[in-house]
Parts: C-alpha cells; structure tokens; sequence
C-alpha cells in the first residue's frame, strides 16, 4: 500500500479515521506479549505457534491480523501472557502446547481456558485482568499503550489519537505556549536527576546559539531497571512524538536517542518507528506540512554506565569516551559538540504527548505537589507479583509492594526495597509508609533514581548488598576522579572484609568517612552518590553490619566466609540429589541413609540447597 | 592470527566519514569479528582521521567492546541487582569452575567466553543466563551442567 504523507492536521483526522476502521473490523483482538520478561519466557516461539495454528484452523470471524505482538504487558513474573480484548481474559505462563486450545476453545468457542487464568495465591482467580490487584491498583500514563498495541505499528499508534499531540502543538501552538503546558504540568525529569522539564525546555529555547539539539536518553543503567526498555520496544512512537513536541518547542532539527548496546530490540524498533514516522510526514522535513522538520538518530550505547550522566552522554554520541565534565555551565547551554541541549529520558519524553492532549493542569492534579504525574517502577525481586507497574506519585511503599506486589514470597518477612540503582539506597519496614516522590525518597537516604524497585526479604544480606553496588561502581567509574575511582575501590575492599568477619569496628568509621570525602570530591553524580549503598544500608542496617563484624555471623546466609551448609538429620531422607549435585564430592551418606557434609571439602556452591526438594539443608 | 578485513569498507561505507562515527564502527566491526582486531581498529584509524591512541582508548573504555577474541559460545551471566539476589553469583561460581575460566576469559579450546553483564533487564525471570542469543530463566545453581550442554 503506497503510503501518503500527512500534510495536515485534517489528514491526521482522517488517517486516525481510517486506522481505527481498520481495527473496529476485528471483534475481539488477541495480545501477545512481546515484552523483556514473556520474550525471555520464549513469547517468540508462542506467536510463530498462533500464526500457525490461526492459518491452520481457519477460526470464524477471526482474522490472522487480529493477534498482536505487543510490548510489556507489565505481569512479567506470570509471563508469557496472552490477553484477549475486550473481554480482558487473561492467560498466563502460556506455553507452546497450550496454543491450540486457546485457538479451538476461546477463539472459537468463546469459552476461557480456566487453567490458564490467573490464581491469585488466595485462590481466587480471575477471569478479567483489570480485576487483578496487580492491574487494579495501577494508573498508567507513560506505559499507556504498552501491551494494548502492536508494537512495531505506526497504524496502531495513530487509532489510539497517536501524533495528535504533535499535530495539536504545531497548528494550535506557539512553542512558548508548549513550554507554558509542560511547565504548568510540573513534569520532572525521570530519569532520576527531578529537574523540572518545562524550565530546562525554556532555558534552552531561549538561548540564541544554534543549532539546538534535542536527546532522549535510553541509557537505563541501573541494573534492575527495564521501565525505559518496555516503553522503547512497546511503545516506540510515544518517545518520537515526544521529542519532536520538544524540538518544536526549543527550536531543534535534530535529535538523538542514546539506547544501551544490550537492548537490540529497542534499537531495531526505534529505526522502524523513525523511518514510519518519516514515510507518513509525522518526522523528517515539513512535518504535517508545516515548516518545522526534526529527524531523529539513533545512538547506541557502548555498555558504560557512567554514559547515564548527561555530560558523558553526549561526549558519547558524539564517539568519544564518555567522561563527564565539570558542569559550571549546564549541559542545557553547552551541550553536545558544545550547543545547546535539552536532554531527558525515555520516560520524560513519553509523558509529553498526553500533557500536551489534556492539558498540563490536568497532569498536576495526579501525584503529588511537587511530583505531579505518575511514575513508572519495575517492581522485582522477592516480591509475589513482579512486573512493570506504574502509580501516581505519593503512592506508599506498602501500596506498591503489598497491595500491588502481593507482598513477599513464601511468606518471609519484608527486609527493605531498594530504590534508585547503584546511587540509591535501602529503606527498612518502618519506611514502608514513606510517600514515593523524589524528595521523600531523597530525604529517607535513598532516591526515585530511574524507577527500578528491588524488594528485599530476610534471605538478602545488606552487606552483601551494599558490596554488590560498591563492586558495581568501582567497574563502571570512568575513573576520571581520583575520590571516586579510588575511593569507592577502598569502600569496596572495606565491605569485602566485613562479609569475610575480618573487619573491626574501626573499619566501619574508615567507611564513613572516606564517603564523605567521595560525595564532597566526586565530579559526577556516580562518584557523588557513590557511597549511598553503604550509607543507607549502615543508616538502618547497622546491627547486621555488627553482627558480621562481631559474632562472625551472616545472619541472611549469604555471605560465603561466615556461613556454613549442614544436613538436618530429621528432614533428610538420603535421597542422594545433593550426592550428585555436588560438584565438591563433599556429601557422603547411602541411598536412604541421612547424608553428611564434609565441610573441609564444601565450597559453598549452594547446589545441594538448590536440589533438596525437602529442605533438609540448612544454612548456619 | 589473521582476519578478513574485506569487510571493513562495507562497514565504513555505512557512517558518515567523520570522527563522530567512531563508537558505531566499531560496534559493527565487534558485530561483525566478535572482537576488535588489531589491523581493524588501524584501518579505522585511518578511515576516520583519528588517532589510534584515541580509538584504543574508546576501545577499552565501553564494555561492548572486547581486544580479545571471543569463543563460540558467549555465555552472558546477568548481574543485576534482582540476579544478584536471587543468587546469580552461585551460578557464576558454578560456571567458572566447570569451565575453569574467570568471567571475561574465554576456554583455551575457544569454545566457551564468559561475561558478566550488567543487567539486560529481565529482571522478573532473574537470574538470567543468556548463551549468544538462548536465555535461560530462573536459573537453579544445579542447572548450569545443562546450560554448558545447550539444552
């Protein structure tokens, strides 16, 4: 079909017209979800079976077009999962063998496959997803679209009001009057940073230098984060819209989205989009057949963290090594190859076409009064129900992870929840009624970061924890600064003694010390917030720190030196899996007889706790 | 060890010939070689006008980015914070002793390169194994026989 190009908001109307006609054909819509967590699950292998058993069967009134490779649906932890529309029966953990009787009994019986729907671990189940706490809970702005469209389909994106905005910015708009929404709106920047998106958007349309360049950052370090991810996959046009309503407003023809070397998909989906969005005239010159052109690049990410950081972002695009610079003038006014530059993520940029649709008052009602709007969060972990979510802001922290999250698995107590990746910190129960808004988080030790919400019971150890990021940082500075490429490699070394009982109390009084030398002497955000693992997890957490230190005990279990595997007589039935398991060739005992652990030959693997189906290993 | 640098104009040919096209050079001579021969990062170099210095430097500098040659199965373990928890360290351990190689090394028979890697945002399935392009989720410590299998 040769495709014509949108000269005009009128075009845009009828187009929308024509896509949702399209739609309106098919009764009832078949989703599969192609996100991180279902693709992972093998989703790929569950489509391919669908379009095979659809053209085999023949199903009445249900066309092959119908079924729909979408982006997150949000329930990773029960994927992969088929939804059918409108109806919002919601099949989980699907397998290749289950697709002939979804095909048969749902598509052409209209009857549920009740074995395949979603038991709640109160037993009850549900036959529509909206119903489930997971879902219910929920408001979703940013990830609107995701797990509703075809992910890799302009058509789809303009039949739910896609480019309206854009459209709506342009004819209707002055670009001071787009920044006036975006201001009035109190959207702050999601990547973590909070600043507000309207003044960086002003400061930099008022600055008379061109050109001026317009970046989202797909970056997404923070390990334990994939929000940024499932919207580029899924929802790929929302970002490009985005941009280019900022582009209009500071001025900008040129663009350039920054995404991580390890998400393929969301680079390959981004190039699609931009080159649909360029073929209807929705990106590329005379957009809508007005004089505004912006085109849009995509950068790829060489796998360094520090990349996340504005400066070092744009030394990157530009191919060189991303080292941050010393930012007494702001990235906004010399940015990449020294223009100014508006800069923000995934997220931020996904927002922006339903501010501009609703209106910016409309968006500060949601949230709180100095985060408006909602916040997406991958809620992971040891939590029931993890998965991608998104809440207003000033929901708690028991909301999230009880109501939403189901709470902790096999029933353990709750630990903490880390929030904002390796800069962020831990927070204990007593904080579980904390509202979730960037300076709540920031004044509890911790921070909103890009949204990954990682839940911690029990059998997590904060040392553990906190060494884990320190070991992070220490590989991914770019090691430009002496304090934080020195320092938190001293921080680290410190924690390593801690977990292995060698450490006195002196060394906990070293640690914090030397991180206020690091926050003071850092140049960057990574360096200055470097220490926050360890601070916030000594902040709470200083009596386990203790006990490593002086009783020489792990009391998680995890750290290697200080615990140590045992058989329980009582539970063992000399099953002999962990004989086998054991890589060590320390368990002894016969078929039947209660096994035995020779623990100058254990190396702590772990595989003989992994193995034991009756819990017979326990860990002192 | 010799390598086939014909390909390195077609991949030239896709970047505007400028400094600014560095970092996406070489990733697709990474793509292409699985690692960055010497003679290619020369070769680009010369084609980009920039100083090898510089393009050794961006070499080593980004994690994609790998000087030695990789083996035919890349095993990526993810190490994000919801893996790390969820004991991916085990498995690491598990997976350098059967191979007796450290993450970042690659068997001497250039069968097996094991990486560590950040987080490749899975998180829900954690821990993740990835072997080139097959993911393993939730991965068990007593799994890692069949991982190096294939199977």
């Amino acid at each position: 079909m040769a495709i014509t190009k949108v000269a005009s908001p009128k075009d845009l109307d009828k187009l929308q017209k024509q896509c949702q006609t399209e739609q309106d054909k098919h009764k009832r819509k078949l989703m599969v979800c192609c996100g991180p967590g279902c693709l992972a699950n093998g989703a790929a292998e569950i489509v391919t079976e669908f379009k095979s058993q659809l053209k085999k069967k023949r199903i009445k009134g249900f066309s092959v077009e119908a079924m729909k490779e979408t982006g997150c649906h949000g329930f990773c932890e029960q994927g992969p999962l088929v939804v059918v529309e409108p109806q919002g029966t919601f099949y989980t953990r699907v397998k290749k063998k289950d697709v002939e009787r979804i095909v048969e009994e749902t598509l052409r019986n209209n009857k549920v496959v009740d074995d395949l729907l979603y038991t709640a671990p109160d037993e009850k189940t549900y036959r529509d997803y909206r119903e489930i706490p997971f879902y219910k809970h929920q408001k979703r702005i940013a990830l609107r679209n995701l797990g509703h469209i075809n992910q890799c389909d302009i058509r789809d994106y303009i039949a739910v009001g896609g480019y309206q905005a854009l459209a709506k910015a342009l004819n209707k708009m002055s670009p001071s009057k787009v920044i006036e929404e975006v201001k009035t709106s109190g959207l702050r920047g999601r990547g973590g940073g909070g600043f507000p998106a309207g003044r960086k958007w002003e400061s930099c349309a008022r600055l008379e230098e061109r050109p001026h360049y317009v970046i989202c950052n797909g970056d997404e370090g923070d390990p334990g984060a994939f929000m940024d991810r499932a919207i580029m996959e899924g929802d790929p046009h929302s970002v490009l819209e985005g941009m280019a309503i900022c582009a209009y407003a500071v001025d900008s023809s040129e663009g350039y989205i920054y995404v991580r070397e390890e998400y393929p998909l969301a680079v390959q989906f981004l190039q699609e989009a931009i080159r649909e969005a360029e073929e209807y005239g929705l990106l590329g010159d005379n957009i809508l057949g007005t004089d505004f052109s912006f085109h849009i690049k995509i950068s790829r990410g060489g796998g360094a963290f520090v990349c996340g950081e504005s400066s070092a972002l744009m030394k990157s695009v530009a191919g060189e090594v991303g080292e941050p610079r010393a930012k007494y003038i702001r990235s906004v006014q010399k940015g990449l190859y020294d223009r100014p530059t508006v800069l923000n993520n995934v997220e931020s940029y996904a927002n922006v076409p339903v501010i501009i649709d609703r209106g910016g008052k409309w968006f500060a009602k949601i949230g709180t009064e100095t985060s408006a709007g909602t916040k997406a969060f991958s809620l992971v972990g040891k939590v029931v129900n993890g998965g991608l979510i998104e809440v207003p802001m000033g929901t708690t922290l028991r909301e999230i992870v009880f109501d939403i999250g189901g709470g902790i698995r096999n029933d353990r107590p709750f630990k903490a929840v880390q929030t904002g990746g390796p800069s962020g910190g831990c927070l204990p129960d007593d904080k579980l009624d904390l509202s979730v808004d960037f300076d709540t988080l920031t004044k509890a030790g911790s921070m909103m970061g890009s949204g990954g919400m990682i839940v911690m019971d029990e059998g997590t150890c904060v040392v553990d924890v906190a060494k884990y990021f320190l070991k992070f940082l220490v590989d991914e500075s770019c090691g430009k600064c002496t304090p934080c490429r020195e320092g938190l490699y001293q921080l680290y070394l410190l924690a390593v003694k801690i977990s292995e009982g060698m450490a006195t109390e002196n060394d906990l009084d070293k640690m914090e010390q030397l991180s206020g030398v690091i926050i003071d002497a850092s140049l960057c955000g990574l360096g200055k917030s470097g220490p926050n693992p360890f601070l916030s997890t000594i902040r709470y957490f200083r009596d386990e720190y203790l006990t490593h230190i002086r009783d020489k005990r792990c009391p998680a279990g995890v750290c290697k030196a200080l615990i140590t595997y045992e058989v329980d007589a009582q539970a063992c039935d000399g099953c002999m899996a962990c004989i086998h398991a054991c890589a060590a060739n320390a368990i002894s005992g016969k078929k039947g007889e209660v096994h035995t652990i020779d623990q100058t030959k254990c190396d702590k693997c772990g595989a003989c706790f992994a193995v034991c189906n009756r819990h017979a290993i326990k860990v002192a | 060890m010799n390598h086939d640098m014909s390909k390195l104009p077609d991949i030239f040919a896709r970047y505007p010939q400028k400094p600014q096209s560095l970092i996406a050079v070489l990733q697709d001579i990474q793509k292409e070689f699985n690692f960055l021969p010497c003679e290619a990062l020369k070769e680009t170099a010369k084609h980009l006008d920039v100083p090898l210095s510089k393009v050794f430097s961006v070499s080593t500098f980004y994690n994609a980015f790998s000087l030695n040659p990789k083996g035919e199965k890349v095993i990526r373990i993810c190490m994000g914070t919801t893996c790390h928890i969820r004991g991916a360290g085990l498995i690491q351990d598990q997976l350098e002793s059967k191979l007796g190689i450290k993450a970042g090394q690659t068997t001497s028979d250039m069968k097996f390169t094991i990486e560590v890697v950040n987080c490749v945002g899975a998180c829900s399935m954690a821990p993740v194994v990835i072997v080139n392009d097959k993911y393993y989720a939730d991965v068990k410590v007593n799994q890692t026989k069949k991982i190096l299998k294939g199977g």
